[in-house]
């Protein structure tokens, strides 16, 4: 299959998530409960990958800026700026496509090939939609919140790590943070926050979904689905940039 | 009754299924078997609406699913119970849940009406004790049943089995075919049954179809299935050493 009919075999399953849908109540509790699944459970891992990664961009930040004409607090202005326009949305994102987005195609993959997919399908169901839908949803709803959580850490992480290693203050620190500050850069975030979490799991769903074979396929599925999503994680930030900024 | 004409479907240039006709009536439980790779598994997702056949109609009163519109097909869907070969039950659900689900989803009864059914149905395969456990805790014999309680939970017109007693011991293997049969009886529904084990053949095939590389061969009943003088039948039939001697003995 060429990428030009994978495309548009994307977008036709994009259109059948929205087609013949189930009752409402039926989506509130799978939403609630993939929220849990793909929030929750992501907390640890966003919650370590961003406090260190604002830690070593404060260090190697101060490493770097060893001219006297330029004052400390541009550390932590550099922390922050680099946090809220790319890091926190970019790099955890790209985090949670591994997690995630593998945990979704795996999950639709086995359900394919052990003919989950083909019992909910007879049963009159819009098996792309029950299992989908709600998947998108919550990842809308949460990944704003864990990027937010991810923002705060990278620059608390920041701050410890400058402040115990004696590169920065922590007066400048906290000056730097409000130095300049240029407020559409936290709706700018979360714009692309929304933007990555409905890629990562459209993209991995749809992988899944379509998986044919046994399990060697439902790994491939897997590994392809993560590739996908961060290509098209990264595709999407260069655009974004360029029509927000 | 389900009626199907002339149903061609093909891979990649390759037939699998070369104009097969057929009819299957309330009441009765029809058998498609064949060996391996011959077209039935596929033969069956036709009937049910998940290939979709090249050409072909599969009738369902009448009513032609693949002609239909969206809300004729899910009419026709939800007449249906199938089994499927491994049982296909929700990993995430208890047994309880599981047969309960079709009645969560197409349904409008109240919380206790759905548990009343399922606990019904969990009974009418000697599964009410199993109700908490989840899928991975059960055997394949009572994943089979949990997928017969699924599959009549809804009082459907037509049941579908794709190979009901595959992987299973010939004790459990008879239980199943006993049980798909008193269904069968007991409701008048439509079963279909794919299958290739010879004890199901000659023990509740009340029509018979023998399919071979993607070829209707024969059509009978287990009455005079062992009279056939069709050679690849024949090949199906006594490449089994126990029904050779039932054969011989009969002579």
């Amino acid at each position: 299959m060429n990428l030009l009919t994978r495309v548009g075999r994307y977008f036709i399953f994009i259109g059948l998530l929205f087609t013949r849908r189930e009752k409402i109540g039926v989506y509130i509790r799978q939403i609630l409960e993939e929220a849990v699944a793909i929030g929750i459970d992501s907390i640890f891992i966003v919650s370590i990958v961003s406090t260190f990664i604002g830690a070593v961009t404060c260090v190697q930040t101060a490493y770097n800026l060893v001219s006297p004409f330029i004052p400390d607090y541009v550390i932590s202005l550099i922390v922050r700026d680099m946090t809220l326009l790319e890091l926190a949305p970019t790099i955890t994102c790209i985090v949670l496509a591994g997690k995630v987005g593998s945990n979704i195609a795996s999950g639709l993959g086995t359900m394919r090939i052990s003919e989950q997919i083909d019992a909910l399908e007879v049963m009159g169901l819009n098996s792309a939609s029950y299992l989908v839908l709600p998947k998108i949803i919550a990842a809308v709803l949460v990944f704003p919140m864990l990027i937010t959580m991810a923002g705060f850490l990278s620059i608390w992480g920041g701050y410890v790590a400058g402040t115990l290693t004696g590169a920065i203050t922590p007066e400048d620190y906290v000056y730097g943070i409000r130095a300049d500050f240029i407020p559409f850069n936290v709706p700018f975030a979360l714009i692309k926050t929304v933007v990555f979490a409905f890629l990562i799991t459209s993209i991995s769903a749809f992988r899944g979904y379509y998986t044919e074979g046994g399990a060697l396929e439902v790994g491939k599925a897997s590994t392809t689905a993560v590739t996908n999503s961060c290509i098209a994680v990264l595709v999407a930030d260069y655009l974004l940039a360029q029509l927000l900024l | 009754m389900i009626e199907i004409k002339d149903i061609r479907k093909e891979f990649n240039g390759r037939v699998v299924l070369d104009g097969i006709s057929g009819k299957f009536e309330p009441g009765n439980t029809s058998l498609i078997i064949g060996g391996s790779g011959t077209g039935k598994s596929v033969l069956l997702k036709c009937i049910v609406g998940l290939i979709k056949p090249e050409s072909g109609q599969v009738l369902y009163n009448g009513r032609d699913f693949w002609s239909g519109d969206a809300d004729t097909k899910r009419d026709i869907r939800r007449e249906m119970g199938v089994l499927f070969q491994g049982g296909a039950l929700f990993d995430s659900k208890t047994v309880l849940e599981n047969v309960k689900f079709p009645l969560d989803m197409l349904t409008d009864q109240s919380e206790e009406e759905k548990i009343e059914r399922a606990q019904f149905c969990l009974k009418r395969v000697e599964l009410e004790n199993a109700a908490n456990r989840m899928p991975s805790e059960i055997s394949g014999g009572m994943k089979k049943r949990v997928g017969i309680a699924r599959a009549i939970v809804m009082n459907p017109k037509y049941l579908f089995c794709d190979e009901p007693n595959s992987g299973l011991d010939p004790l459990t293997s008879v239980k199943i075919d006993e049980l798909i049969q008193q269904i069968t009886d007991e409701y008048q529904i439509t079963t279909i049954v794919i299958t290739h084990d010879m004890n199901s053949v000659l023990g509740i095939g009340e029509d018979i179809m023998f399919l071979h590389k993607g070829l209707k061969l024969w059509e009978g009943t287990n009455e005079n299935i062992l009279d056939t003088t069709v050679p690849e039948l024949e090949e199906f039939l006594y490449s089994s050493q126990l029904i050779r001697r039932m054969k011989q003995s009969k002579k």
